[in-house]
């Protein structure tokens, strides 16, 4: 804060006595921000003079080496605005882990209240640690096309971080673009992985057995995400071929949503779900009221999930896309309670919530290249389809009792389709050019194909892979005695709402010092009896 | 001695413990049941998935009175938990064999 008061001070003499306008005559090294026009000059190296009074030799050149400290400080104040907003923004996507608990522990039943809370808590803290030991590493070293080879282990290769674009010297170039210091960035790139991996819980609540599903974390995000994040943002392949996926509707939600997908189907639907002769039942949700608080923290969340991925305080752009993550979320939410009404004759919570998660999840890769017209649009037609999805992954016996997959993996893809189609190059300039709409033709949609086909066969077959050798060696689905008590018991011991527990040698625990029961006259084992018969 | 055991409707609770407090008597337990007599229930959906919702929310009230008393308690309680429409319930009332004082030890209409 010191610099800052320093700053404007220096701000207000620099206007009065016009040396602003010369400033940009002064020596000072520019770098370029991918796509982010930049507003600022990075701080040169160089150490200012002595502070000893400035000689002008002419009255138009500014005394060099106040300029110099002016500049420095500057570059100081932008990284540290950029470092606070970006660590902020990824403590906000921190929190939807607190969402996606909610959400799916309200949309299961009670009796598998505690095993759904805790595989949504220790995905974060195996996210935490893969990403540390290697997923950093496989997808932001730089490397071949396809995964980092290079700092590959505890986010410890070479970096200069925050030094940016030329003036980067380091083995995580793929993400020099953003001026903030290498460990934000580690966290800011964590809180994304976490996320992916914990899209994958929901379609396998109810009969997934815990060890599995913290060994799947484990391989998500310390192989599958990374390997797919280098591909878009590591500067892979799908990034040299145009593909663009601002904040992750493809890296982070379509793969945590294949992965869903796999796991469901490997696992089997739930003892219940579906009749004999076919037909869907319906295993209600225990707690609408946790959910909804869950879309809501989501919700919240997402301000720091879309904006966040700026990675500078990018005043020009964060509010824009707070604006555009917003507005798809409540068209959507719009747009599926109208499709519930009119499809199931009720507008059900459930479907609603749905909703505005499809919005958010189909805008997260477009929001910093569309419009917010656009951006409403896109949130009517998710908030259609992640309906349409529902009923659809039920009808062909996937078994998904969040409607993980409807929400990240369709909307995934299609948040990812629609960047092809709605980008405008003036949002994000020399990144994306034009979509379809706008007269760019074919080009970046087809990249964006790409980008989807390329990462779903991958995902699919690698997640179904893993799945598969869980299954085959520890096992991956609880035994159907278990599945019925309920996974509480069965795999942590635990009940969520124990009203009728009880515990032997209770008794003795509740005599006090004197001998006598707690909140009683009598000493403890003593009978009276009263008058009367026996 | 006789055990009424009365299922109504849960926004009559408070009608019915009051008129029979009024009535002389000094205790009662209550309990949230489901249940479903001659009034149909309906289908609804969720998440586009039937199911049936047969069982309605009812409160079974039991009142332990001695046997003289058990013609006035049934009347009370039809009386305050009628609304004449269908659901309103039913009271069964059954003879006990024993009845004991937990803190006292008492038994019989001194228990009760």
């Amino acid at each position: 804060m010191k610099h800052m008061k320093r700053l404007l001070a220096v701000a207000a003499l620099g206007v009065a006595l016009g040396i602003f306008p010369t400033a940009s005559g002064i020596q000072a090294q520019e770098t370029p921000a991918a796509g982010e026009p930049s507003k600022m000059e990075a701080p040169t190296g160089t150490p200012p003079a002595p502070a000893a009074e400035a000689k002008k030799e002419d009255p138009g050149a500014a005394p060099a080496q106040f300029t110099q400290e002016l500049m420095e400080q500057i570059g100081g104040a932008k990284v540290a605005m950029d470092t606070m907003w970006t660590l902020i923004a990824g403590m906000l996507v921190f929190f939807m882990n607190l969402g996606f608990a909610s959400v799916e522990s309200g949309l299961c039943r009670a009796k598998n209240t505690v095993t759904i809370l805790a595989k949504n808590f220790v995905v974060f803290a195996a996210a935490s640690i893969a990403f540390l030991i290697l997923g950093w590493g496989l997808m932001f070293g730089d490397g071949n096309p396809f995964w980092g080879t290079q700092g590959l282990w505890f986010v410890g290769g070479a970096d200069n971080s925050p030094a940016m674009g030329d003036a980067y010297k380091g083995v995580y170039s793929s993400i020099n673009w953003t001026g903030v210091p290498l460990w934000t960035k580690f966290f800011f790139q964590l809180v994304f992985a976490g996320t992916a991996a914990t899209i994958v819980s929901g379609a396998v609540a109810e009969r997934i057995k815990f060890g599995s599903f913290y060994i799947f974390s484990f391989l998500m995000v310390g192989l599958i995400y990374p390997v797919v994040g280098h591909w878009i943002w590591g500067g892979g392949w799908l990034a040299k071929l145009g593909m663009f996926d601002f904040a992750g509707s493809t890296v982070v939600h379509s793969v945590g949503g294949w992965a869903a997908l796999t796991g469901a189907m490997v696992l089997g639907p739930r003892i219940g779900k579906f009749s004999k002769d076919g037909k869907v039942l319906p295993l209600p949700g225990h707690n609408i009221a946790l959910a909804t608080i869950g879309v809501f923290v989501l919700w919240f969340g997402w301000f720091g999930f879309n904006p966040g991925s700026t990675m500078a305080a990018d005043a020009g752009a964060i509010g824009r896309i707070a604006v555009a993550t917003n507005t798809a979320a409540a068209a959507a939410a719009i747009a599926a309670s109208i499709t519930a009404w009119m499809l199931l004759g009720k507008p059900d919570l459930t479907m609603i919530l749905n909703g505005a998660l499809a919005g958010l999840v189909a805008i997260t890769a477009p929001c910093a290249f569309v419009s917010i017209p656009s951006s409403l649009i896109i949130g009517l037609i998710a908030g259609f389809l992640v309906v349409i999805s529902v009923l659809f992954f039920d009808k062909i016996k996937i078994d998904d009792p969040v409607g993980a997959t409807s929400v990240h993996l369709v909307c995934g893809v299609f948040g990812t389709l629609c960047v092809g189609l709605f980008a405008q190059d003036h949002f994000t300039p020399n990144t994306t050019g034009n979509g379809l709409f706008f007269g760019g033709g074919a080009g970046l949609l087809m990249a964006q194909l790409a980008g989807v086909v390329g990462v779903g066969a991958f995902v699919f077959i690698v997640s179904l892979v893993f799945w598969k050798f869980i299954a085959a060696t520890i096992g991956i689905r609880v035994p159907a005695e278990e599945e019925i008590e309920g996974l509480d018991i069965g795999e942590h011991g635990n009940v969520a709402y124990p009203d009728f527990v009880t515990v032997a040698g209770r008794g003795s625990a509740l005599i006090d010092g004197s001998g006598k029961m707690v909140g009683s006259t009598a000493p403890y084992g003593a009978r009276e009896l009263s008058k009367g018969t026996v | 001695m006789k055990m009424v055991e009365a299922i109504v409707k849960p926004f009559k609770l408070d009608e019915v413990k009051e008129a029979l407090t009024k009535a002389g008597i000094q205790g009662m337990t209550v309990e949230e049941v489901k249940g479903f007599g001659r009034q149909k229930g309906h289908t609804e959906l969720y998440r586009g998935a039937e199911y049936s919702v047969d069982f309605l929310p009812k409160v079974r009230i039991q009142i332990l009175v001695s046997d003289e008393k058990a013609a006035k308690v049934v009347e009370v309680i039809t009386d305050n938990a009628k609304t004449g429409k269908i659901g309103d319930g039913k009271i069964f009332v059954t003879s006990v064999d024993e009845v004991i004082r937990i803190r006292t030890g008492e038994k019989g209409e001194d228990a009760i």
